[in-house]
């Protein structure tokens, strides 16, 4: 997904850019099909219409078809809202493509609405011309009023703009399922496969993959699985014979660096970059960790994996999860804590003990919107000064964010070599766009990843035979891991300050002093990569810089600046603390920075507090992702500020 | 302490074995001991340093862990591995090492505001979960480190600095506590009684899975004589019931007896009629009921009929022990786990 295409992501294609095409296999495909370079399909409905599965198994198809692909999903925090009502509506987002794409893409070609509130809350994203294809069934005068349409929209003509197709989904799957058997009630559920199957008509979906989850899936009830298949198959007949719809739609397969390639959510693939990072330091991964949206999958996920050795812990709260991370560090595991905001909120205390005791450690913050509560399941990027700051005294913790799903799992092993090499909680920053997004991820070989050295302490540190848990490296300024069962090596470490080398506790003025000093100069010592800069021809005097999941929307954005003849430069930040080397210099050669963030220039703050650069926020804190025309304007007006002109 | 014969600790069947005898000053360290002159803290100490060489397994795979507070000073005087933690951590700390290292001894050192106030929550939760730890509560009933503020054992009315009218709080009896949260060993005794002490760390480490005890411990500068009802000998023989499985409750000339009507335990003059009926004392009894009710005799502010011993000990299955199953049969059902098949998945394609 890094690679750069030398084209413009989503400007003046789509469905618009459209060819039509002779009709291959005319027998089978009686009707035209239409090829198009990328789709974005919104699959929109009650929180319990199953809309998530939906979008998966979509995803699924398409990532098996091969093409590159970036998805949203978007879902209420309560588990099932008040049904038929605005705020109860659940949404998946899907764009896919045959060319590299960088985000789940702005405005949707196609929404799948499956009642009157979940046509009304998607409504206002859609471009003119989009496809609209209803539930009709769903649009009675109580649903309608429900969410305050006064009129019918199906038949006011307020979509008039767009291109609707009014399918009675519901009656429909009934027909499909009149043979099954089943219950009224249970027959209707399956709606969501037929609406399922349209669409793979549609976009010309592989349907095996699906026939067979399904079956899977409903092991236990094979009634359920059969009607869910018979629907499924019926929603795709149904649009192969319904005159409705004239066209079908052909994305070819991306171009993607070979290699073999699945798809893959972010918080899948942290939990696969854990394990990994175990499998490769030969630490057995111990996971402390509470419920919380979004970092519960990550616990859901390592539990599932016990034959890696791995132990989940799923503990009495917040602190008692990365207590108990912390003492198994102590006994020599990879210890992890996986949470969001408010549980780093409670962790706190802890991390500092672990600044103190210098044990290696992972906290894991799947970041949500806030303060408090907040947004449970929306995106923001609002705790990196939390991770930063937020701890009592000098506390200085390596900040790892990953930038992209599939980066996730590269994340966590850089995480856990900075935290096994250093001695050292590491926070890594996720997000809940990354951690339920999902793209293409190439399977690395296992030989490809880094080793991890934990370099047990073995013998005395002394000349004097002695053992000293606090005599460093020199290099790394690391202390020794001395793990509980090495003999000889037996010691006491706690959270009061130590004395420099014997470890003892020691209230001597200077000596607090060096070792606050020392403590630091080991975080700012830590060896990561320089800042990657993309300026085509070096003649940009506008930089872009961001971090973590905004580096789909910031590179859609420049690609487009750039495809329409402007210059600009754009950097993107893995490492938060320490900065790379060279990002004072990165930062001082061009003219004007910006940093775009959903949060309110949490970045743009340690940018200016560190290099007394004047770099220029763009926030925004809607809990979704930013969208590429709109950064791209502000990128344009950024340019434009310079040059004196008005940009475009 | 000569050599030493395990076999009874079964609790500590994982853990190395010393290759000789040990001595109880192999456990002191070179750590000046920083309690206040005259604190119940040495006592206990001494009695644990002497103790430890019992256990007969390696000094290195001992470790001690700790919150805040006076008693949580407690790991730097042990020459073992240990974490001085933060406050009311400890057994969070102690679940997470003794669950991934059953080849330690794990033993946490709290105290009644460490244990019971801000770490509240995670001592029911380690005690529910039966965890291989032995957790030493040091109880003395107000907060020394702080000076002097009353604690969450403190009797109601309680003077100190943050509470000049008498502080409003009903207390906690730990053993009750203990109980109620499912624990499956609980103790009490005193910092004093260096025999009774001992025997009551015994039988804890011997326990296969949480047990706690709760040490009355004084402190002289802020509560003291806190205890002093049950050490004077002139007091102790009417205040204090010494409990031991398997031997009727009696103490001075009363006894202990249950009243059918209603089920509680009271107390009584022993006379020839009633000696039969005295109530036996069985710490291994399945249900809880008769050790919370031997709880629940003492006076919470004379502290008269206050029992000390094993109030109960009993088998359950040991959560260190039951994780540790799990990963072997994961393991068995599965095989050992296949890195390169699990980042492949199931649905993949491939670019050319």
């Amino acid at each position: 997904m890094t690679s750069e295409v030398d084209q413009a992501e989503s400007v003046g294609k789509g469905s618009g850019g459209a060819q039509d095409r002779p009709v291959a296999g005319a027998s089978q495909r009686p009707k035209p099909i239409r090829r198009v370079d990328r789709v974005i399909i919104r699959f929109a409905g009650d929180s319990g219409d199953g809309m998530q599965l939906t979008g998966d198994r979509f995803t699924s198809e398409t990532a098996s078809f091969g093409n590159d692909l970036s998805t949203l999903p978007n879902f209420p925090a309560e588990i099932r809202a008040p049904q038929g009502t605005l705020p109860g509506v659940s949404s998946f987002q899907l764009h896919f493509a045959d060319h590299d794409i960088l985000t789940p893409g702005d405005a949707p070609n196609v929404l799948v609405a499956m009642n009157p509130a979940a046509l009304k809350a998607n409504l206002p994203d859609l471009p003119h011309g989009a496809e609209i294809i209803v539930d009709t069934d769903e649009f009675t005068k109580r649903a309608l009023a429900k969410v305050g349409y006064g009129a019918d929209p199906l038949g006011d003509g307020s979509l008039d703009a767009f291109h609707l197709h009014k399918v009675p989904l519901t009656t429909l799957t009934l027909e499909a399922l009149k043979e099954s058997g089943l219950a009224r009630k249970d027959a209707e559920r399956a709606k969501n496969m037929f609406a399922l199957g349209l669409l793979s008509w549609m976009y010309h979906r592989p349907t095996h993959g699906t026939e067979s989850f399904l079956r899977t899936k409903f092991a236990k009830k094979p009634a359920i699985a059969e009607a869910n298949v018979t629907a499924f198959k019926a929603g795709w007949n149904f649009g192969e014979t319904t005159e409705d719809f004239a066209v079908s739609y052909e994305v070819a397969p991306a171009k993607l660096p070979p290699g073999t390639y699945r798809n893959i959510s972010g918080n899948l693939a942290l939990s696969y970059g854990l394990v990994a990072a175990s499998q490769r330091s030969g630490l057995p991964l111990f996971l402390g960790s509470y419920p919380i949206t979004p970092a519960s999958d990550i616990l859901h996920e390592l539990s599932k994996h016990k034959n890696f050795g791995v132990r989940t812990f799923q503990a009495e709260d917040e602190i008692a999860g990365i207590g108990a991370a912390l003492g198994a560090a102590f006994g020599g595991a990879l210890g992890v804590t996986t949470t969001s905001g408010p549980g780093v909120a409670l962790k706190s205390e802890t991390i500092g003990l672990a600044v103190s005791l210098e044990l290696p450690l992972l906290v894991v913050d799947i970041q949500r919107g806030g303060p408090s509560t907040g947004l449970p399941t929306k995106t923001e990027q609002a705790d990196l000064l939390q991770a930063m700051f937020g701890r009592n005294g000098e506390a200085p913790v390596p900040i790892v964010a990953p930038a992209t799903p599939a980066e996730c799992f590269a994340a966590a092993l850089e995480a856990a070599r900075i935290a096994v090499t250093y001695r050292t909680p590491v926070m890594l920053l996720s997000d809940g766009y990354l951690a339920n997004g999902s793209e293409p991820w190439r399977i690395p070989a296992i030989d490809e990843l880094p080793v991890i050295t934990p370099d047990f302490a073995t013998g005395p540190n002394t000349p004097e035979g002695e053992f000293w848990p606090y005599k460093r490296d020199p290099q790394t300024l690391a202390r020794p891991w001395a793990v509980p069962g090495t003999a000889g090596l037996e010691h006491r470490i706690g959270g009061i300050e130590k004395q420099d080398g014997t470890g003892n506790i020691s209230y001597d003025p200077a000596n607090h002093d060096l070792m606050v000093r020392t403590r630091q100069a080991k975080i700012d010592g830590i060896d990561v990569p320089p800042i990657e800069v993309d300026d085509p021809d070096s003649s940009a005097k506008v930089l872009v810089i961001g971090w973590g999941s905004t580096y789909g929307p910031i590179t859609a954005a420049v690609r487009r600046v750039r495809a329409d003849g402007g210059r600009i430069a754009q950097a993107h930040l893995r490492h938060l603390n320490p900065f790379p080397a060279n990002l004072g210099a990165v930062l001082g050669s061009y003219d004007k920075v910006i940093v775009p963030e959903m949060n309110l220039g949490q970045l743009a703050l340690l940018l200016r507090a560190k290099y007394l650069v004047d770099a220029q926020s763009y926030n925004q804190v809607r809990g979704l992702p930013f969208k590429a025309a709109q950064l791209a304007d502000v990128l344009w007006a950024a340019i434009g500020t310079l040059d004196g002109s008005e940009g475009r | 302490m000569t050599t030493t014969d395990n076999s009874g600790f079964r609790s500590l069947h994982l853990v190395p074995k010393a290759d000789a005898p040990q001595s109880a000053k192999e456990f002191k360290t070179d750590q000046e001991v920083r309690w206040c002159p005259g604190c119940g803290d040495y006592a206990i100490l001494a009695a644990v340093q002497s103790f430890m060489p019992e256990l007969g397994i390696r000094r290195e795979n001992t470790v001690f862990v700790s919150g805040i507070g006076c008693s949580s000073r407690f790991p730097y005087y042990m020459n073992t591995y240990g974490v001085h933690s933060i406050h009311g951590r400890a057994p969070a700390i102690a679940t997470g090492l003794a669950t991934s290292r059953q080849d330690l001894s794990v033993w946490v050192v709290t105290g009644d505001g460490d244990a019971l106030s801000i770490g509240g929550n995670h001592l029911i939760h380690a005690l529910r979960r039966n965890v291989n730890l032995k957790i030493l509560l040091f109880n003395n009933r107000i907060y020394g480190l702080t000076k002097g503020q009353y604690s969450p054992t403190s009797e109601v009315g309680k003077i100190t600095k943050s509470t000049p009218m008498g502080s409003l709080d009903a207390p906690f009896n730990p053993v009750s506590l203990a109980l109620g949260a499912e624990a499956t060993f609980v103790a009490r005794t005193l910092d004093s009684d260096r025999k009774h002490l001992t025997s009551v760390l015994r039988a804890a480490a011997e326990h296969q899975g949480t047990a706690l005890v709760e040490i009355y411990q004084n402190c002289n500068i802020f509560n003291d004589g806190a205890f002093e009802v049950l050490k004077d000998p002139a007091t102790a023989e009417r205040a204090l019931i010494r409990l031991e499985h398997g031997q009727p409750i009696t103490f001075a000339d009363q006894g202990v007896f249950r009243d059918p009507a209603t089920g509680e335990l009271t107390s009584a003059e022993l006379t020839a009629a009633n000696r039969d009926q005295v109530l036996v004392h069985d710490a291994h009894a399945a249900s809880p009921v008769t050790a919370f009710a031997l709880s629940r005799l003492a006076d919470n502010d004379t502290l008269h009929h206050t029992p000390i011993g094993v109030l109960r000990s009993v088998e359950r299955p040991v959560y260190d022990t039951l994780m540790a199953d799990q990963l072997a049969t994961a393991v068995e059902q599965r095989g050992a786990g296949d890195l390169a098949g699990l980042l492949a998945g199931k649905d993949t394609w491939t670019v050319a």
